[in-house]
Formats: C-alpha cells, structure tokens, sequence
C-alpha cells in the first residue's frame, strides 16, 4: 500500500476538526488502496465518527487535506461526496420503514418520465444491486417488514446503487444477529474483491481482526499507531486503543464479597416474559451483565428498579422480599440506578447540576415539611461535586453544557447522596472520555469496598473482563450462564451471549 | 428574570401610552379599580392553568368551569336554598373532583391532555346548559356580603377615591402561595422537573401521575374558585356562554409570562403579569376607541410578537454562548 507510484485510491492529510471545548481530530493521518479493508478503531470520542463524517461530507474539515486519487477534492456537503463516490453507512439505519426497497435505494434520485417515477427501471436496478450481494428481496417489498439484518444490506445496495469506490460502514454489526454479521461479512469480503474500499468502524475487536487488512488507531483525535495485517491481534489492539496496559487500565483486586444482599428468583420482565431470571447480588461485589444489544439487559434491570413491573417472581432484598410498583419503591429499598441513556433517563438537561443532584434526595434529606432545604441541598451538591471530582464552574451550571463524563458523574452524584445500597449501572461509561471513565472505574472500587453491592451492564468487552468479580451473560431474555473470574473470557463470554453453552474445559 | 421583565416593560408601555393618550377615562378610579378587578378574576384562572402548563399539558376546559360553578353557586343557592358553605364547599368539592378525573384518565390511561380537557370543555357545558334549561342564573338582589367577595373594595391608604377591589386581593394572595409552593417546595421542584424530562423525573423516584394529578387538580380548584368570583361579579350567567374563551385567555396569560406549553418552564409573577397585560390591552383597545371587532386580532398580534421577542432572545443567548465557548476553546483551556 505504501507504493510511492501509485497513489492511494483516498489520503487524508493532518486533518483537523475543534469543536467548542474539543479538539475532536487533531493532525490526523488515513490512507486507503482500492480493494482494501481498513478498521479504524479507538475508544468513544477518540475521533472515528468525526472523521468519516468529514468523508462523508456532513461535516468539514477546519484544516487538512483529502485526496481522491492523488488529486485534492473538497467535500463540501453530503451530495458532493456521494458524487465522488463516497458513501457513508451509519450506525443507525436511515431508511424510510413505509416504503419498499427499491424506492429506498433510489430515494432522492428517483428515474423519472415527465415528473412521473419510472417504476420500473427502479425494479430493474433494484434488483441488479441486490443480486449482486446476494440478497433475495423483492424490490416491491415494505422495508420495516424486514429484519434488520436485510435493512442493513438494503442501506448497502443503496451504496453500490451510485457506484460507490469507497463504502464507510460505521459500527454495521451493532444491532446485527450472530448469523445476520456472518451473512454481512460475506458481502464485506466480496465487495473487497470486486474493488470497493471500505472503512469499517466496529468497537468490536474480534469483527476487526477477521475483516481488516490494515488497521488504524485513534487515540483522543489523534493517530494512536497503524497495524498490519500480520500485526492484527486482540492485545495489540487494545493496547494502542487505550495506550496503557489493559491490567494497569483496571485495578483487578478481587473483591470480599459479603452477605447476600439482593436475590432473583424466576424474575419475569415484561420485555421478555417467556424467560425467568434467577440470580443474587453480595455486598462489596461488582457483578457484570454481558450479552449482546437486545438480550433484554437493560429490560432486566429496569424491572428490579420498578420502571417497568415484573410479571412473576420475588425479588429479597436481606432476605425480605419486596415489590416494587415504581422507582420510588425501589430507591427506598436502597436501589438505585444510573440508566442506559443519560439525557434521557438521568438527566434533567436543562436544570442546573445543583438540582439534577438533588433531585432524588430532596423527599428524603432535604425537606422540612415539604418546604426545600436550600443549604442541605447545597451542601450535599457541594460534596458530590468535590468527591467525584465534577469539572463545572459551579454548581449553577445548566448540566447540559457539560461533557458526557461529567453529566455521568452527576447522575452518579445524585444517587450517592443516597448512600444506595445495591447500585445498578447500566453502560456506565458509554460516550464518555478516557479519564473520566477511569475515575468511574475507581469510584465502583470504592463503593464495592464499603460494601455497596454493583451490577452493571456493559457492551464494552473490556469493561467486563477488566471490572466484574462475576458476570451473568445473557441472550434474548434469559441468563445463560455465570462465569467467575477463572471462567472469565471473552470467548467464554460471546459463547453464552450468542446462545451457546460452554465447553468442557471450564 | 429576563422574560419578566420583557413583559412587565411591555404592560407599563399599554398602561402609560393608554395614561398619556386618554389620561381622564383611564386614571379615573372607576376605571382603575374596573381594570385591577379584572386582573384578578382572570389571574386567578392564569396561575391554575399554569400548574397544568408546566407539566407539559393544558386545561381547554377552564372555561366551561366557569360557566359550570356559575351556574350552580345560584342553582345551590337560590333554588334549593342551601347555606353559604355547604354552597360553597360542594362547589369546592365538585371543582377538585373534576380536576382528578382530569388527572386520573390523563395518567393512568395515558390519554392526552387536550382530548381529555377539550371534551370536558363540552361536557361541562352542555351539563350546565340542561341543568338550568338555558335560562339566566343570578342572585337578585340578595347575598350582598357573600358577593362583596366579587364586588368589595379595600381603601388604600393615603389614596383618594381608588380601592383595591378583593379580587385583586385574593389573586395576589393566592399567586403568593403558588409561587412559594412552586420554588420553595419539594412538589413544586418535582413539578418542574417532570415538565422538562417526565421520564427522568420517573427514574429519579418523583411519582410523576401524582405530581400530574395534583397540578390538574390544582388547575380545576383554580377555576372552581375563579368561576365563584365571576359568578358574583356578574350576577346573571348565561348559562350558554358564560366563561367561554376564558381557558384560553388563562393559557395566554401563563405563555406571555413565560410558560413554554413544552413544560418545565413558568413563574408565578410572569402570569399574574400577563393577566394584567390581557386585560389592560382590552382596556386600551375600549378607551382609545379602536372598534372592539379588532379586540381578538389586537391581543392575537401581541401575543405572537411577544414570544416571538422571546423566541429571537434566546437564540441570540445560544449564539452567544457558542461563540463564547469557542474562544475558551481556542484560547487553549481543554476540559
């Protein structure tokens, strides 16, 4: 690839991109050959989906350079890069569910006679595009009957519908079943060969290492370091990824696990109630949640927090058992939790850290008679931000103008006022920087050593294997298994996740 | 603060401009205590349907409250000569039954505010028309000290001639409460949050349906208790149109004193405030002689600049710190 020669098929040169308060691509460096497959992988907020939105002409480069075959070329909006054949898959599907595939792939530059949609030459190209990466889809058929797996493909045909020379897939597996990634990497795979270039962005290292020729590290908008093919492994990825040794990373002190605090039996969630989950929770133990997205991890734990009721089953809290018919009932009980989607569910973005802190305290520490106790209120705020170390010039800040990590810690801080004793995180870290999610890596180290029982959710491999003293690992609504720390693997993991059982060796 | 003070410019603007243009008509004490007396029949509507507002919902049935206490306080009183507080106490009872249905279908049956309220605007006056067969309610002559409630004046002191009629009274007394309860409280911080994120208010342990409820509750009670007023005031109530329209002049009091119909957003005095503009601006458009036909459109048109002042003042706010959050950036200290 490093032929002087020939130029690249796509250069980009020292771009960067700021962005109040971030540098998000700082000098950053990407080649691609034709037929090639190049991962670029890093750490959320490390600059991936910045720099492919520049590619892909939805946002421009402050400064820096992109050359299209040796020649420089300014994407100044999404058109223009569609016309150089640079198309740009995004994580979440953009595709109008109520009309057929074939008016998808053509939305927007529908063939037409006279103003009127030439329906069949549609038909007819459809079904070109779609033969060629094997899809059996009429193009007539209502793309929100399809699985998602089949939408994703339709979002590919799109592409290769304008002869796209350069595919961007951004995270293309993350809602995708273990058969529907199979079928996608085939397509992947067979594109590469017919000539199209492709960046693929996936979180998921194990995807990476079966798909990628090169592989290029971000690292906080910068170039972390390139793999070659023969370089391409786990470790080696992780390491660039995080630029510390994945063990220093997390602080691997086993924990001493107490009484039994919280226990599951035949817990029914309405999410998925063909399935019983049955599990307990000690004192001072950090307890991961594995699986893949929708195994109903998030359903799991929005049921023992009373968001959304059980259908069946007990839950014991010291052995007492409790029903809990709202979140309140579950916060009296000592639980808490910090939700999967923080400006959703945790936040009130437009009040001020002050009151996103107090909020759930205020009915049991900061009222007399009802009436607001501003200086209690104040002083629990004041510590909270001290303790967990939230950077906001006070306390009257609105919380939406704060980073994704110091938002985190507010939510955080809103429980500890608390003092909860069973803790239920859900994605504690997603979208938030470096140091931040190391200083929540911390703060659940501290909680668990004082006895605070934590059971957290995480998509991020790494997070599990490097936080959980034990992981339950689920699929499609059930537990599938339970692995200690010896267990604990990421093979052992995916097994479980994808429905399989573990083999004899453990 | 700034969105107060926005409006209070603007209501000191109609009431000097109407001052300087007509200073005989308007400074006339009559017309004085005439105006402030208004402004404290519909403030009391406009501090309910806020509650309401806040929550992220509305109230379309204020008015045909109104005409329903209106019609019933006579009913009760004159035809089947029940005593002042029993009168009173049922009309009370009824006006806070009406806001829990309100709350009840609109959180425990997830139904929208506006068809809940809009068909109980419907029900309740059709309810009122059958009830009295469409024929005027009033008091005749007698309850002179139960309407002095409507129609009583205090003496100011040091004044002359001009007293402070008691709806004014009883709408500044009652605003008082509501602003305490709104910012000096636990539900009214609840109430607040839930307006701006119900689902995170949820999450955070607030039961969100009773903090609804209540304001519907509140809501209602507001408009029983205006409806009592207006009945006295006026002592003969159309049964058919008595306290149409006053729903929505309440919901343009709360939005011109800052509301945001999308929820969380409200103060007390921004809605006495807009009452007071409402009524003044129908004051100016009487005594300037402009032709009363134009009244909706006048009032109309000044809404509508108004938020859209409000709309203008925010972006600028947002641009501003953008840009000033860019220079922090530049200028090298990373978060």
């Amino acid at each position: 690839m490093d032929d002087v020669s020939t130029p690249p098929l796509l250069e980009v040169r020292e771009a960067t991109k700021r962005f109040p308060g971030v540098l998000a691509l700082d000098s950053v460096r990407l080649k691609l050959g034709k037929g090639e497959v190049v991962a670029v992988i890093g750490e959320n907020g490390a600059g991936k989906s910045t720099l492919m939105k520049i590619l892909a002409g939805i946002q421009r480069l402050d400064a820096g350079e992109i050359l299209l075959n040796g020649e420089s070329i300014a994407i100044k909006d999404v058109q223009a890069a569609l016309d150089l054949g640079i198309a740009l898959i995004h994580q979440e599907l953009n595709l109008s569910d109520n009309l057929d595939v074939g008016a998808n792939i053509f939305l927007g530059r529908e063939p037409a006679r006279l103003g009127v949609i030439d329906r069949r030459t549609i038909d007819r190209r459809s079904a070109t595009v779609l033969r060629s990466i094997g899809l059996d889809v009429s193009p007539r058929t209502i793309v929100g009957t399809l699985p998602i797996g089949k939408q994703q493909m339709i979002e590919i045909a799109k592409a290769l519908s304008i002869e796209a020379g350069v595919l961007i897939m951004d995270e293309p597996t993350s809602s995708l079943s273990h058969h529907e990634t199979e079928a996608l990497f085939r397509v992947v795979k067979d594109l590469r060969d017919r000539g199209v270039s492709i960046i693929y962005i996936s979180h998921r290292l194990s995807e990476v290492n079966e798909l990628a020729d090169r592989v290029v590290v971000l690292r906080d908008g910068k170039n972390a370091g390139e793999l070659n093919r023969d370089e391409i492994n786990h470790d080696n990825m992780v390491q660039l990824m995080v630029g510390r040794d994945v063990s220093q990373f997390y602080s691997r002190i086993p924990h001493e696990a107490g009484e039994i605090l919280l226990e599951v039996k035949d817990l029914v969630s309405p999410a998925h109630p063909r399935h019983r989950v049955n599990f307990s929770l000690r004192c001072g133990e950090i307890v991961g949640v594995a699986g893949l997205v929708g195994a109903g991890r998030t359903e799991l734990l929005e049921t023992l927090f009373g968001v959304t009721p059980s259908l069946g089953g007990v839950i014991r809290i010291d052995g007492k058992i409790v029903d809990f018919k709202s979140p309140a009932d579950a916060i009296d009980n000592g639980l808490a939790l910090v939700p999967e989607d923080r400006k959703l569910q945790g936040l009130i973005l437009e009040m001020s850290v002050g009151e996103n802190i107090g909020l759930a305290g205020l009915w049991h520490n900061c009222h007399t008679s009802g009436f607001l106790n501003a200086a209690k209120e104040r002083e629990d705020t004041d510590e909270m931000i001290r303790a967990l170390n939230i950077r906001t010039p006070s306390a009257r800040q609105v919380v939406q103008y704060l980073s994704g990590g110091n938002q985190q810690k507010v939510v955080l801080g809103k429980w500890l006022t608390l003092r909860p004793r069973v803790l239920l995180l859900d994605e504690p870290t997603r979208g938030i920087d470096i140091g931040a999610k190391h200083e929540i890596y911390q703060l659940m180290e501290e909680l668990a050593k004082d006895g605070v029982a934590i059971l957290f959710v995480s998509s991020e491999m790494e997070e599990i294997l490097g936080m959980s003293d034990r992981t339950l690992v689920m699929h499609e609504g059930r537990v599938t298994g339970e692995l200690n720390r010896e267990q604990l693997s990421e093979e052992n993991v995916m097994q479980l996740a994808t429905g399989g059982v573990l083999t004899a060796a453990t | 603060m700034k969105r107060i003070l926005g409006i209070l410019l603007l209501l000191l603007a109609v009431l000097v401009g109407t001052a300087i243009l007509e200073p005989d008509s308007f400074l006339s004490a009559y017309n004085l205590q005439n105006l402030t007396g208004w402004i404290g029949l519909f403030g009391i509507l406009s501090i309910g349907v806020a509650f309401v507002i806040i929550t992220g919902g509305i109230d379309l049935s204020i008015g045909s409250v109104v005409g329903l206490v209106g019609c019933l306080l006579p009913l009760f009183l004159v035809e089947h000569e029940l005593s002042v507080p029993v009168a009173l106490l049922s009309i009370v009872l009824i006006s806070l039954a009406i806001g829990l249905v309100h709350g009840l279908l609109i959180t425990k049956m997830r139904l929208q505010p506006f068809v809940v309220t809009l068909c109980g605007l419907l029900i309740y006056r059709g309810f009122s028309r059958w009830l009295t067969g469409d024929s005027t309610q009033g008091f005749g002559t007698g309850f002179k000290s139960l309407r002095y409630l409507a129609r009583g004046k205090i003496p100011v002191p040091f004044v002359e001639d001009f007293a402070l009629p008691i709806p004014f009274l009883i709408t500044i007394g009652l605003g008082i409460v509501a602003a305490i309860f709104l910012n000096k409280t636990v539900f009214g911080r609840y109430l607040l949050a839930l307006g701006r994120n119900e689902q995170a208010a949820r999450f955070s342990g607030i039961k969100t349906d009773r903090m609804i409820i209540l304001a519907y509750v509140i809501c209602s009670f507001m408009a029983g208790l205006g409806g009592i007023l207006f009945s006295l005031e006026i002592n003969g109530v159309q049964p058919a149109s008595h306290g149409e329209f006053y729903e929505l002049y309440a919901i343009a009091a709360a939005v011109l004193g800052g509301c945001s119909l999308r929820g969380g957003e409200g103060s007390i005095t921004g809605v006495i405030i807009g009452a007071a503009l409402m009524r003044a601006l129908y004051n100016s458009i009487n005594l300037l002689g402009m032709p009363t036909e134009l009244e909706f459109a006048i009032i109309g048109t000044v809404i509508l600049v108004g938020v859209l002042a409000d709309e203008l003042a925010k972006r600028f706010a947002e641009t501003r710190r953008a840009r000033q959050q860019a220079r922090v950036a530049a200028s090298g200290t990373r978060n």
